[in-house]
């Protein structure tokens, strides 16, 4: 009890974030938007997936990853790639000159299933993929970069080269991935039906539920010597090494962690909002995933979360109404949380809510607050007369 | 390939390596101003292939401007909106050092946070002047044609032009960092700038003349781009992640490294562009660089820096 008490939850105030967040998302979203919202509430919670695996990562780790759209790609690929094999069953696919193979690789004249598409047939394989396959592509990217002491800007700049060539990839390999469509028409998993409203509800809450299993996970993490010795990499790198630790293995180890954890989000994106693209895998994704990590702050597991849903929630609404807008607005985002707000939405409630609790709780804004309403009232009443 | 003649192989090679002349031309004045600025400040600069389009766009307006007001001028305009596009681009680059850059060499990560910034609010700007289309200036006639050398091989005057100018401004930019005493303070900074402030560098102007320099060089890429191909707002962006390839693959703050490997990547591409298609040209050149990085991080040619 303890050991979920302070090591998982973190202690009071930590506590008491993860209960204030686990209202919003459990009871108070779900209850207050139409299902049409809530699907993109859900598909915004799945980049919040990459966003804690950033906290892990960027945050912690000090290494900036512009890549993390490959793993929630290979994640989302994995998964729709079984949906798709489930959805062009012979029966459903039989107008097509090879019946039973997916519709895009018919229409670019393959006629049979690519050797790498056969072991998605399987379910238990599926997800065996979407936790492995991103791990151990960046375990190969991890270790032959950490071992030679390649980091920084260097790192950055190779993995957002890695997003390039596997967009670049998926789009000109049309037969094999789908192309710049990606995988669509995804319909049902083992029979059951994603895209009904009941099955809607369930995949945002099955969703919720995984994003808390990995901010646990990241908070178990943190506060293991390991997220000590993480903290300590970030600060004086040559010092831990000097201390006898092998720096590279502990980054390839959270590389490979903020991999899956990526992965999982990309498997979630799939299954709620049925298809898979590569619009979500390019450079410009996997660094708008490093700024919903930024606004909410690199440092704090919860507050990327609101730091995703806030930037996403402004994205949708500005390119509903004022689409010109909203680049100035993500430009200069980009620019503000860097020059003036380093540890995002997190730091500035640390340094201002948490006064404001104090002084809540001493009670001694309560009294202000009352003589103001009180007089607040005399004014309106003399406004009434 | 049983369908040509060994000449018309020979001629495509040509034309096509020719091809990767006018991809190198862009791609190595992108990278030398690039390359400076890393080299020297380790920030990389997000924004650049914006700066690029800075120069194509000033191009453009001047194209325009002649065109509409000094007929007779339109011949000659092309000379002046080089050097136009190099001082615009390059006071644009002073005043983001100035306001942005200057605060964050401490933190390269977030330094290249807040340049992709830079480079959206750019490029919307791009597009709420110019439009979403794609806009190109009218070329002087005399960079118009075709040079023939022999029946079967053809090259284009505007791409020679451009091969020429981008020698000029390689040779312009050796002199300077290695011939000038600037040259000399900028390469004493970036390998030490502690000592450099000691003996009385002022190593905070030399970084923000470099960053304008950097910028400035780009916005000649601009317009030595506009006649090659034609501007849209997301132009630079197309380009900006090859330059980061020749940089990083040539060494950081080696002239003659950032040459070879903008050479090697252009060529590589172009000519495997004729043989498998585009896209998959793109992915081996890129692959085989990041192979070779992750074998030989340090790029191609590297100087020793004490950091």
């Amino acid at each position: 009890m303890n050991f979920v008490y302070e090591r998982l939850l973190g202690g009071k105030n930590a506590a008491l974030g993860i209960a204030i967040l686990a209202a919003l998302i459990f009871i108070i979203l779900p209850i207050g938007l139409d299902l049409f919202r809530l699907n993109l509430v859900g598909k915004y919670l799945t980049y919040a997936f990459v966003a804690v695996s950033l906290v892990l990562l960027w945050g912690y780790g000090g290494i900036l990853s512009l890549g993390q759209g490959v793993f929630f790609g290979l994640g989302g690929y994995c998964m729709a790639m079984f949906l798709k094999l489930e959805a062009s069953d012979p029966e459903s696919t039989k107008i097509q000159s090879t019946p039973g193979i997916p519709d895009f690789m018919d229409w670019n004249q393959l006629t049979d299933l690519p050797w790498f598409w056969e072991p998605f047939n399987s379910f238990g394989f599926t997800v065996l993929a979407v936790l492995l396959v991103p791990s151990l592509f960046a375990l190969i990217i991890g270790y032959t970069m950490f071992k030679r002491r390649v980091g920084g800007v260097y790192f950055a700049i190779i993995t957002q080269v890695i997003a390039l060539i596997l967009t670049v990839l998926i789009v000109g390999q049309q037969g094999y991935t789908g192309g710049i469509n990606g995988i669509t028409d995804l319909k049902t998993l083992h029979g059951w039906d994603i895209r009904d409203d009941s099955s809607k509800y369930i995949l945002y809450f099955i969703n919720a539920i995984l994003l808390f299993g990995v901010i646990f996970l990241g908070r178990y993490i943190l506060t293991s010597k390991f997220g000590r010795l993480l903290l300590a990499m970030r600060d004086k790198e040559d010092r831990v090494r000097f201390s006898g630790y092998d720096v590279s293995n502990f980054k390839i180890f959270i590389f490979c962690v903020s991999a899956m954890i990526s992965a999982i989000g990309g498997a979630m994106f799939t299954l709620q909002v049925g298809f898979m693209s590569p619009s979500f895998v390019g450079i410009v994704p996997s660094i708008e995933m490093v700024i919903f990590a930024a606004v909410g702050g690199r440092m704090s597991l919860i507050g990327v979360v609101y730091g995703t849903l806030l930037v996403n929630f402004g994205k949708t609404i500005f390119s509903e109404t004022l689409p010109e807008l909203w680049l100035f607005l993500m430009g200069g985002l980009f620019i503000a949380v860097v020059m003036f707000f380093p540890n995002g939405l997190a730091g500035i409630w640390e340094k201002h809510g948490q006064k404001l609790l104090v002084c809540i709780r001493r009670m001694q804004c309560v009294g202000a607050v009352k003589t103001l309403l009180n007089k607040r009232s005399v004014k309106l009443e003399a406004a009434g007369e | 390939m049983g369908d040509y003649t060994t000449q018309e192989l020979l001629s495509i090679l040509a034309m096509q390596g020719f091809a990767g002349f006018s991809l190198f031309s862009v791609l190595l004045l992108m990278a030398l101003g690039l390359a400076i600025i890393f080299g020297q400040m380790g920030v990389i600069n997000m924004a650049h292939g914006e700066f690029m389009a800075v120069g194509a766009y000033t191009t453009y307006m001047l194209s325009f401007v002649s065109e509409k007001y000094f007929p007779g001028f339109i011949q000659y305009y092309f000379i002046v909106a080089i050097i136009v596009s190099f001082l615009f681009a390059g006071l644009l680059g002073y005043l983001a050092e100035f306001v942005l850059i200057r605060h964050l060499y401490k933190r390269p990560l977030d330094t290249l946070l807040a340049t992709w910034g830079l480079s959206l609010i750019m490029q919307q700007t791009f597009r709420s002047i110019f439009g979403a289309r794609e806009v190109s200036p009218s070329l002087p006639e005399w960079l118009l044609g075709s040079y023939q050398p022999t029946e079967t091989i053809d090259i284009p005057l505007n791409g020679l032009f451009v091969l020429g100018l981008t020698i000029v401004v390689t040779f312009a930019v050796y002199l300077l960092m290695y011939k000038s005493s600037w040259g000399l303070r900028v390469r004493a900074t970036t390998q030490n700038r502690i000592m450099s402030g000691a003996v009385g560098i002022n190593t905070k102007k030399v970084d923000r003349l470099t960053f304008a320099l950097g910028c400035g060089i780009a916005g000649i890429a601009g317009a030595a781009f506009t006649t090659i191909a034609s501007t849209g707002p997301t132009t630079g962006s197309l380009y900006i992640v090859d330059t980061f390839m020749v940089v990083v693959f040539g060494g950081a703050a080696s002239l003659f490294g950032t040459i070879a490997s903008a050479f090697s990547i252009a060529q590589a591409q172009s000519i495997m562009e004729f043989f498998i298609s585009g896209s998959m040209a793109k992915v081996f050149t890129l692959l085989t660089i990041v192979i070779i990085l992750m074998m030989r991080p340090e790029g191609l040619f590297s100087i020793k820096v004490r950091k």
